[in-house]
């Protein structure tokens, strides 16, 4: 039993001047992905079997080691983007949402800057 | 979370199986029923019509149900020609309006129920309040600074093309209620029907207010839940797009920005 208006509970704080950003961002690495997959598919396929010095080798290359960074930027950014959405639809308590809004972000930004850090180890590398 | 299954009292039983009539084509109407007065679940009632001594359409139906057989069937109709939008409920599995939907259209029994995920406030009669404030909540009318012309305020042709497929909405809220994103996110999500006129007051070349219109739209419940499923144009009886409307309000809020 609520004594606000009906008015009231729809307008509540107001809204939050926000979103098209997460969309468009979403739109963008969407598109990016296509490329990106099939350059990752075009490097993974042919070295299925390889040995591991050939695979090092392979993403020592810069211009792989470049691509695949690009991967994994565009990659995380647009998992993180889908599942808070995904969070947003379905989670609505609204602190068990915003605790998994964080732990999205934390895990994405996680699987991000390990993945690159291996690369450029590799790249780097002796 | 999302709740799959309905509570106890919420699941629905087999109801009351009304006498058939004499005739050569007998059609069989399961109406669901819920009275918030009796206490009881709700029950899908059985009712048989000679389709002979009825006229077309659903809402002719429902309506020869109770004038002649059980005058406790609860609906809202008025204008009975798909221009009001009271009589929106569920028929045959899908949205629309009682009215305009021909009994000859659907196989097998008609199943007729309220709108889906509505509060009932009794039989096939949802509660709109929540969707009427969304509504409210757009502030659909001219809005202007400029002082008023003597006369209307002037529209080019082009500018006047802008606004169909937006201006026939009737608010009967069949888009709405058959979104899966308004169902989880009713309360925070716009839904549908208010956000196509949302765009039809966006898209007015005769307003003043279109950047505050977005301004006030721009939310990732308010407008971003919309996920283009479709569910929406599909239902809508008017033969209206809701989902292109929305994504006219997502372009011009990158617009703006790019």
């Amino acid at each position: 039993m609520t004594l606000r208006t009906p008015l009231n509970k729809v307008r509540l704080y107001g809204s939050a001047r926000s979103g098209t950003d997460h969309f468009w961002h979403q739109r963008l690495t969407s598109i990016a992905n296509i490329p990106l997959t099939i350059f990752l598919l075009w490097l993974v396929i042919p070295l299925s079997g390889a040995s591991h010095a050939e695979v090092v080798t392979n993403i020592k290359h810069p211009l792989i080691a470049f691509g695949l960074i690009a991967v994994i930027i565009s990659f995380t950014w647009h998992m993180r983007l889908g599942m808070q959405v995904i969070i947003e639809d379905y989670v609505h308590s609204d602190g068990r949402k915003l605790m998994l809004v964080v732990v999205n972000n934390l895990f994405c930004s996680m699987i991000a800057l390990m993945s690159i850090f291996a690369i450029l180890k590799i790249s780097f590398g002796a | 979370m999302v709740e799959l299954n309905l509570p106890k009292n919420s699941r629905v039983q087999d109801g009351k199986s009304w006498p058939e009539p004499d005739g050569a084509r007998i059609k069989e109407f399961r109406v669901y029923r819920w009275n918030p007065d009796d206490g009881k679940n709700p029950q899908v009632d059985t009712y048989k019509i000679d389709l002979d001594k009825c006229g077309p359409m659903v809402l002719d139906a429902i309506i020869k149900i109770k004038d002649e057989q059980d005058p406790s069937l609860t609906f809202r109709r008025s204008c009975r020609e798909g221009i009001c939008g009271s009589c929106a409920m569920n028929i045959d599995g899908t949205n629309t309006l009682a009215c305009t939907k021909a009994i000859e259209d659907v196989n097998g029994p008609v199943k007729i129920y309220p709108l889906p995920h509505m509060e009932v406030v009794k039989d096939l009669v949802p509660d709109l309040t929540n969707f009427y404030a969304q509504h409210r909540s757009i502030e659909p009318w001219l809005q202007t600074t400029t002082a008023e012309p003597e006369r209307e305020w002037l529209q080019s042709s082009e500018d006047r093309e802008k606004i169909d497929g937006l201006y026939e909405c009737i608010l009967c809220a069949c888009c709405s209620t058959s979104c899966p994103s308004y169902w989880w996110n009713g309360d925070r999500y716009l839904g549908p029907a208010v956000l196509l006129q949302a765009y039809r007051w966006l898209i007015d070349s005769r307003d003043e207010f279109t950047g505050d219109r977005l301004d006030n739209i721009e939310d990732p419940f308010r407008l971003y839940r919309c996920h283009t499923i479709m569910n929406c144009a599909k239902a809508c009886p008017k033969g209206l797009n809701p989902a292109k409307a929305i994504a006219g309000i997502k372009k011009m809020l990158v617009e703006r920005r790019v």
